[in-house]
């Protein structure tokens, strides 16, 4: 079975190994599905246990099917689509917004195998490069709804994911220069059995979970989303299934990032003991739990700090990151 | 292999479009109600008439984020080579790296000094 996997990997093209590709891409897709509807249960259920509530509990067993039915009310909602808004860009938004999320998981080693792995030799910048598509869905969306507060919430989405997308790119290139590769799969490589990145790399780590709660739109950084003064920012004319597939892009991002902090700082698959895809899991629910933690912990930052905040602090610390990390590495040697 | 990691990528694309076609265009118009009304397409303005249109004008600040944002961009894809190769490069690539950053360093804290990374 896995060498069926693996055979597209090694050998030349032929019919068998393009369906392994296929099938295993398709694999992929469902279980990016399955883990977004349970990762939204999964934040109903901490957030409401840390603020003292039960969260979902009536559909199915402990409320296990309350992200079905969601999912499924969704798909059999009315599409309204305003009078007045841009028709072809409205409808084309949702769909760029989510297309990105999903191609970045192509180059996320999963496995100590690198089944499902496209493994490309530019696997950091590609992920970079890619979550920036995302950006032109979330304005087209709001700018063509033609409506207010998505207007407004699709300018400050833009303004604060291009800002923090800069100590994002910045902050990993001290792990690049360590591995010397731009390849998830060697970055990996390079940590397994070593010290993981996160040790020497601890300055560039903090940049980036900051930066990336900041990408994903999340509390403290949802200025985009204020739903007391933006209505629901740059979605707010959105219904039904368009609706989700924004929710849908955003999820895979939380689930896209945690993979990618996994990979580059914590030694992705390595570790003792347990089969590789499990060590894989646990970090990445670690991860995940973090951030559901902050949202429940964190108040809102203002617009001015917020803005103020990447520019000021984080891209110079950034900066500061590469040169230590540099000049550490010229007088070891 | 090197191509086939690229036509990986590729299916992976081809899916994320073939999910939202599929199930907004093909399958949700058999599923969904379709039932407009001139009240429910009208713009939402927290329940008021809507005054105007969106399209007005706004924040000139979010152009200077845009530019700023250009130029350091740029700085990061010409770091990334000089990253991967940092370890061929020796001490003289990373002086000229060091020269490049402060350059680009300077220009943020002109900014800095103009005020434009204030949002008011």
């Amino acid at each position: 079975m896995e060498r069926f996997f693996l055979a597209w990997q090694t050998s030349s093209l032929t019919g068998s190994s393009f369906l392994g590709m296929v099938i295993g891409a398709v694999i992929i897709l469902l279980l990016i599905l399955g883990i977004v509807s349970y990762l939204i249960y999964f934040e109903r259920k901490v957030i409401g246990w840390m603020q003292g509530r039960i969260g979902p509990n009536r559909v199915g067993p402990l409320g296990l099917l309350q992200s079905v039915a969601d999912i499924l009310k969704l798909l059999i909602k009315e599409d309204v689509i305003p009078t007045n808004a841009d028709r072809a860009l409205f409808l084309i938004a949702p769909m760029i917004a989510f297309v990105p999320s999903f191609m970045v998981l192509a180059v996320i080693p999963f496995t100590a195998t690198h089944v499902f792995t496209a493994g490309l030799n530019v696997g950091a910048l590609y992920y970079i490069a890619l979550s920036s598509i995302t950006i032109l869905g979330i304005v087209m969306g709001g700018w063509a709804s033609n409506n207010k507060y998505s207007l407004l919430g699709g300018m400050r989405s833009a303004a604060q994911m291009i800002s923090y997308e800069i100590p994002l790119g910045l902050s990993i290139l001290g792990v690049i220069m360590l591995s010397g590769s731009l390849n998830l799969n060697n970055i990996v490589a390079a940590q397994n059995g070593h010290v993981w990145f996160i040790i020497p790399q601890i300055l560039g780590f903090i940049v980036f979970v900051i930066a990336g709660i900041a990408e994903l739109n999340r509390t403290p950084f949802d200025l985009p989303e204020a739903e007391s003064e933006l209505v629901a920012g740059y979605f707010t004319e959105y219904t039904g299934f368009r609706f989700a597939f924004f929710m849908l892009a955003e999820y895979v991002y939380v689930f896209a990032i945690s993979a990618l902090a996994v990979t580059l700082f914590l030694g992705g698959w390595s570790g003792p003991f347990l089969p590789s895809w499990l060590w894989f899991a646990i970090k990445v629910s670690a991860c995940i739990f973090f951030l559901f933690w902050v949202r429940a912990t964190m108040p809102r930052m203002r617009g001015d700090q917020l803005m103020s905040f990447a520019w000021k602090v984080l891209i110079p610390i950034a900066l500061f990151n590469v040169l230590l990390t540099g000049a550490v590495y010229e007088i070891h040697l | 292999m090197y191509a086939n990691g690229f036509l990986f990528v590729i299916i992976f694309l081809a899916l994320g479009i073939i999910l939202p076609v599929a199930s907004l265009m093909v399958l949700g118009p058999l599923l969904r109600p379709s039932h407009p009304t001139a009240a429910k397409t009208s713009t939402y303005e927290s329940g008021l008439e809507p005054v105007g249109d969106a399209r007005a004008r706004y924040n000139v600040r979010y152009y200077l984020f845009a530019l700023l944002f250009v130029a350091f961009d740029v700085e990061i894809v010409f770091l990334y080579p000089w990253a991967v190769e940092y370890h061929a490069l020796g001490l003289y690539g990373f002086g000229e790296m060091i020269l490049f950053i402060v350059l680009l360093f300077i220009g943020l804290l002109y900014a800095w000094r103009k005020k434009v990374l204030e949002w008011k």
